[in-house]
């Protein structure tokens, strides 16, 4: 009784009294994040998958249902979700998680973005006004992200605080020993020129010293076209990119046109985690992805 | 309250271990014994975080090289339009080949309003929306549809965010929740017109649309189970406008839901509207072939149940998704007819039903085809005395469309709709419509 006055004190939504913290998460890396840092302290719903595309989800019914009784949403920010999480989040009757109160986390909020449109229009495309949304690629960012999660999550649920900050104190141990290997594996890597298929891959390549010379899409959110493709080749006979990235939620198709036209390889990257067998957690998310790319580079 | 913030402040204090200096720390203690008296349940866990706050200052070499404290870094800006509503426009025209059918209608049904005739091209109702959040406890939405000469507050209503318990609240003009199809604005509709049950039962508009109170609740299951009341003017078709108290109409409706493995979804619902009409007016066919002029009083009672499927290859509905829905009407008017004319005062009692079903399957990220099939029954229609002086149609209307649309974006759609319409007996009218849609501006999230 004595912990459920606590909570309420600090305005806390606790909405049962049971201590687990109900996470949901709009993808799966901050899913993961979210189970990193609150281990069994916490029970994390996933709302997408790997091979779904997050631009594009239906406001199904099982969101509603999950979301009205969450504690806490984690959503990637940045206009990502605006096609579905809204509406989710209103018709949810979850006073807890709308915009604006504690349990509402948009991962992009606490990083650097980039690719922040200078004019709107979408004469571009569907472009994110708020820069590219696709933060989670870029290891140091899970790590301010993860940083700022703990501290949400603590202030939600404050008898275990402690635990997050434990879990997220170990998490960061583990995690920037991997994330040293994985720079030292990638070193290859490095200013490396490649296609990609969507803006997904903006922040590993930041990360990794690559540059992109060519996107699939003609314009962000619109599927390649023929005559794009076409004229994407014909650049290719100058500049030449070693490898054309795509995500598991991705078509192959106009990625393997393209490598057969120009014998460079084709790379499906995990994107997050579950988009291979490989990437079932965060570090296996990294592992995977570097391995994939040294593999194409090859 | 005071102490709360300070308590907060010093939780946030605690949290932010790498900035916190001795000075720091001596203020908290100092907080903390200020406190400890009133607040030791509290003070316990703080000590354990200032415990940890300071092995992170101690030692801030063990992890290695830390996060930096994380500040949001939301873009700053800071001018005053900056709360300006979303706002986004919907420009929606076609082109129709049908037959003329002057005094176009459903036999069997009272018209709620007149058949659409429009031949050739035509602008459809350009819909005007605006949206935002009004503070941290509602928010709100109008849409202004405006067509020649006319503009017409086809929703205004605002929503609470912060009841919780799964409870939302609406107050103004909205689309009653019932059904499926009701609920959505023609611009999300899967065919160019609406069904024509839609059409029979509730007029032109092809939707109920409320003026008064919805209270819906969400239960705390994984399962989807809403439920959802409604009160209010009850102004629209079957019912009418009246100078009184109280409330004129009134709504119930149940929808449950679910994911069926990560491939498919699904919602089934099952829907109840009274409505009340006093001096509906309605021109029926006389024995003798001349027009007779009636005027209904009584209650329209509407039951409704529909169903939505939805399946994407591994839920990632941008490339391939199907999509089949069906709804099943069923409509009881008990009251009195006063009539001028050839006719009589007479009760009047009829028991009319009808359904739709269509499939959607989008086959590539830009197109989609669709086909759709209708039937509605006139049913059982007593009209008592009356009997021996109005025409009573009996009539099973039919209807088989089939479409085909092309997106270039999710904000432009192009539509070709071919149907054979036999809302009429003897005419076989075969229409065919290439409708435009485009979204302008911000776009809210569309409805499962």
């Amino acid at each position: 009784m004595k912990r459920f006055i606590f909570a309420c004190f600090f305005g806390l939504t606790v909405g049962t009294a049971q201590a687990d913290l109900n996470v949901f998460a709009t993808v799966p890396e901050w899913g993961a994040l979210a189970q990193e840092i609150g281990g069994s302290k916490v029970k994390v719903y996933t709302a997408t998958t790997a091979f779904q595309d997050p631009h594009r989800i239906d406001a199904r019914p099982s969101l509603l249902a999950r979301a009205r009784q969450a504690n806490l949403v984690i959503a990637v920010g940045a206009d990502l979700e605006i096609g579905w999480l809204p509406l989710v989040l209103r018709d949810s009757g979850n006073a807890a998680i709308q915009p604006g109160q504690p349990g509402y986390f948009a991962a992009a909020d606490f990083v650097d973005r980039l690719e922040v449109p200078t004019s709107l229009d979408r004469a571009h495309g569907d472009v994110h006004a708020a820069g590219n949304p696709h933060t989670h690629l870029d290891p140091r960012n899970v790590l301010k992200v993860g940083a700022a999660l703990t501290n949400r999550m603590a202030e939600l649920d404050a008898a275990n605080a402690a635990a997050y900050r434990a879990g997220y104190q170990a998490f960061t141990g583990k995690w920037q020993t991997a994330m040293a290997r994985w720079q030292k594996e990638a070193a290859p890597l490095k200013g490396m020129p490649v296609l990609v298929h969507h803006a997904s891959f903006a922040y590993l390549l930041d990360w990794l010293g690559m540059k992109e010379a060519g996107r699939l899409e003609p314009k962000p959110g619109i599927e390649p076209t023929s005559g794009h493709l076409t004229e994407l080749l014909a650049r290719q006979q100058n500049a030449s990119a070693k490898m054309v990235l795509r995500a598991a939620y991705q078509q192959p198709g106009p990625s393997q046109w393209i490598a057969g036209k120009t014998g460079m390889a084709a790379v499906m990257l995990p994107y997050t985690v579950g988009g291979t067998a490989e990437a079932k957690d965060l570090f296996g998310l990294f592992d995977d992805t570097v391995q994939r790319l040294l593999k194409g580079a090859r | 309250m005071q102490k709360s913030f300070a308590m907060a402040a010093l939780l946030a204090a605690s949290c932010g271990a790498h900035a916190a200096s001795d000075a720091d720390l001596a203020a908290i203690r100092a907080q903390i014994d200020d406190m400890k008296k009133t607040y030791e349940q509290r003070i316990a866990a703080l000590e354990q975080k200032l415990v940890q706050a300071e092995t992170q200052a101690g030692s801030p070499s063990k992890s290695g090289k830390s996060a930096p404290a994380p500040v949001e870094n939301r873009p700053s800006v800071a001018s005053a339009n900056a709360f300006n509503p979303e706002v986004s426009l919907i420009l929606q025209g076609q082109y129709r080949h049908a037959k003329n059918v002057p005094g176009r209608a459903i036999t069997g049904f009272v018209p709620g309003g007149q058949g659409a005739n429009t031949r050739g091209f035509s602008v459809d109702e350009t819909e005007l929306v605006l949206a935002a959040n009004i503070d941290p406890y509602w928010r709100g939405q109008a849409i202004v549809a405006m067509a020649d000469g006319q503009a017409n507050i086809e929703e205004a209503w605002f929503q609470s965010l912060a009841i919780g318990h799964g409870v939302g609240l609406k107050v103004g003009r909205f689309r009653a929740g019932i059904g499926y199809l009701n609920e959505q604005h023609p611009h999300m509709w899967d065919f160019a017109d609406a069904p024509q049950i839609y059409q029979a039962m509730f007029g032109e508009d092809a939707g109920y649309v409320q003026d008064g109170v919805q209270l819906k609740w969400l239960a705390p299951t994984s399962l989807f189970v809403e439920v959802g009341a409604e009160v209010g003017r009850g102004a629209n078709f079957p019912g009418t406008d009246r100078n009184n108290n109280g409330t004129g109409g009134g709504a119930l409706h149940l929808h449950v839901g679910d994911d069926v493995g990560v491939s498919n979804s699904w919602r089934a619902g099952a829907s109840w509207l009274k409505t009340r009409a006093s001096e509906r007016s309605s021109d029926f066919v006389d024995v003798n072939g001349g027009t007779a002029q009636t005027s209904f009083a009584g209650d329209s009672t509407t039951w409704l149940a529909d169903f939505v499927w939805k399946w994407a290859p591994n839920g990632n509905s941008a490339h391939q998704n199907f999509k089949f829905q069906g709804e099943y009407f069923v409509r009881e008017e008990k009251g009195g007819l006063t009539c001028v004319g050839t006719c009589v005062a007479s009760s009047y009692k009829t028991n009319q039903s009808g359904w739709y079903a269509q499939g959607v399957y989008q086959f590539t990220p830009n197109w989609r085809a669709g086909l759709r099939y209708e039937q509605l029954d006139s049913g059982t229609r007593d009209f008592g005395a009356n009997a021996a002086y109005l025409v009573v149609d009996s009539y099973r209307p039919k209807k088989a469309s089939a479409m085909v649309d092309y997106s270039w974006s999710e904000f432009s759609r192009l539509r070709l709709q071919v149907a054979q319409d036999k809302s009429m007996p003897g005419i076989t009218d075969n229409q065919l419509t290439l409708q435009y849609v485009m979204s302008l501006g911000a776009h809210g999230a569309h409805k499962f």
